[in-house]
């Protein structure tokens, strides 16, 4: 899984913190969505789908390799 | 109402009226499980007389509130005097952000969201479980029964938020009562308007205070900041404090109504006080205290749902229908259960604009809900349930007083 994050989409929800505080972080003075692993292991892809659906500016993609 | 075959013309006149009467004070009105299953996407009447769409299936429903092809700028959907649908549309007000597309709406949140993060909204944590605290002490102090709205619903974030943005707690009985007003489905256009003009005026006097004598909150960090004028920031000021007391308060005070009038859910809460993040969002899905949804208008003609939109037609994204939505929802999602497991649910919005205090309504429900129900096992509604004042007549849902007795 490779997950790639769109800063300018990002309105610093928080969901996805909340889904996969593993992977994804939010910057200090903007909450701007931070990456913090963009290749997680497969024990978070579900929680990191998760944070995807659950982005409501849709600037999270996860894309599956095989 | 099985009609969906494309139509060309925008709405159609046989429009139906909104459905807006609840048969149950939980649960939306039943004509939504017949117009999400038959007509999705539909031509209405809104209250206010105008035509428009509404939009009731889950997945319509965030698919409108992601599209920037409609935008927020949006007559009120309210049941005043209609206006003419000629008549222009007024730009929003200074720092009314919600009512704001991009790149306008990003210039102005972006300079709220570090405020409102997960972590900063859980370093809070302690600060509210006092807040808390303190409310529950003065209600086993002065004994049952109480009104919870006002003495514990309404308080605990009115405090917060107050000490957020640096606005004297003190100040609280004019900004309860002007939110009131823009609340206020029979509020007239005039009334609104003075209400929000108070509100404003209000925050500039602070924003001005502390212009001369600077301070550590956030209406203080914006007058530092320096890219918003006085009069963003006394808009920005007014939005979050409305939004920041009114919202959770009916959400503390309702969600304890329903857990009471759902024995089984609330023991199983006792019983396993770490189902209580679950269930917080369970009670948002459930109860959607935005009654009657988010209001958009096509910015371009759309197709949706089989329906051309025209440019310039209203929509309705109905929050509390897309949050039943079988679809969507395991089980039976017309059933409270704590137990749920998450499912994207509509009650903060979806899109940009979804809700930007939604950590802190997380962190102010769980810390009050918790601490509540642990304080006071035995604690009963004082009167019968129908006997208790529904907020029918407010943009935001929820319950006028709640007489509880423990």
């Amino acid at each position: 899984m490779k997950v790639i994050v769109d800063e300018d989409k990002c309105v610093g929800a928080g969901q996805c913190v909340l889904a996969a505080a593993e992977v994804f972080d939010q910057r200090e003075d903007d909450g701007v969505v931070v990456l913090l692993d963009a290749a997680p292991p497969d024990a978070l892809h579900s929680s990191v789908e998760d944070a995807a659906a659950r982005c409501p500016a849709l600037a999270i993609e996860v894309l599956q390799r095989p | 109402m099985t009609d969906t075959r494309p139509t060309t013309t925008g709405p159609r006149p046989a429009a139906t009226p909104q459905p807006t009467v609840r048969t149950c004070p939980f649960d939306p009105p039943e004509e939504y499980r017949t117009l999400r299953e038959q007509a999705p996407v539909t031509p209405v009447t809104f209250p206010d007389g105008t035509n428009g769409w509404l939009v009731t299936r889950h997945e319509d429903v965030r698919a409108v509130l992601a599209d920037p092809r409609f935008g927020a700028n949006r007559r009120a959907a309210r049941t005043g005097a209609p206006v003419p649908a000629d008549t222009p549309l007024p730009p929003p007000a200074p720092g009314m952000f919600i009512f704001m597309d991009p790149p306008e709406h990003t210039r102005i949140r972006r300079l709220l969201t570090g405020q409102f993060t997960v972590r900063r909204m859980r370093q809070l944590i302690p600060a509210v479980e006092r807040i808390v605290a303190g409310q529950l002490d003065a209600m086993a102090s002065a004994g049952g029964p109480v009104d919870l709205v006002q003495d514990f619903a309404l308080p605990i974030p009115s405090l917060v938020i107050c000490e957020l943005l640096g606005v004297p707690y003190a100040d609280r009985a004019d900004f309860q009562r002007n939110s009131s007003t823009v609340l206020r489905l029979d509020a007239t256009h005039e009334e609104v308007q003075q209400a929000h003009l108070a509100m404003s005026r209000h925050i500039h006097e602070l924003t001005v205070a502390k212009r001369v004598a600077p301070t550590d909150d956030i209406l203080g960090g914006l007058v530092r900041d320096g890219r918003l004028t006085d009069e963003e920031v006394a808009g920005v000021g007014a939005l979050l404090l409305l939004a920041g007391h009114e919202t959770t308060a009916n959400m503390i005070a309702l969600g304890t109504m329903c857990l009471l009038g759902n024995p089984g859910q609330l023991a199983a809460l006792r019983a396993d006080p770490s189902l209580m993040d679950n269930a917080v969002e369970e009670l948002l899905r459930y109860l959607t205290i935005i009654q009657f949804g988010l209001r958009r208008v096509a910015l371009e003609d759309v197709e949706l749902g089989g329906h051309r939109i025209e440019a310039g037609a209203p929509v309705l994204a109905s929050l509390t229908s897309g949050n039943r939505d079988a679809t969507q929802f395991s089980g039976d999602p017309d059933q409270l259960d704590v137990r749920r497991p998450y499912s994207s649910h509509l009650a903060f919005g979806h899109g940009i604009h979804q809700c930007i205090g939604q950590q802190l309504a997380r962190v102010e429900m769980k810390a009050a809900l918790s601490a509540l129900i642990d304080r006071f096992p035995g604690l009963r509604l004082a009167v019968p349930a129908q006997e208790v004042p529904m907020r029918d007549d407010m943009l935001i849902y929820g319950v006028h007083e709640l007489p509880v007795t423990w």
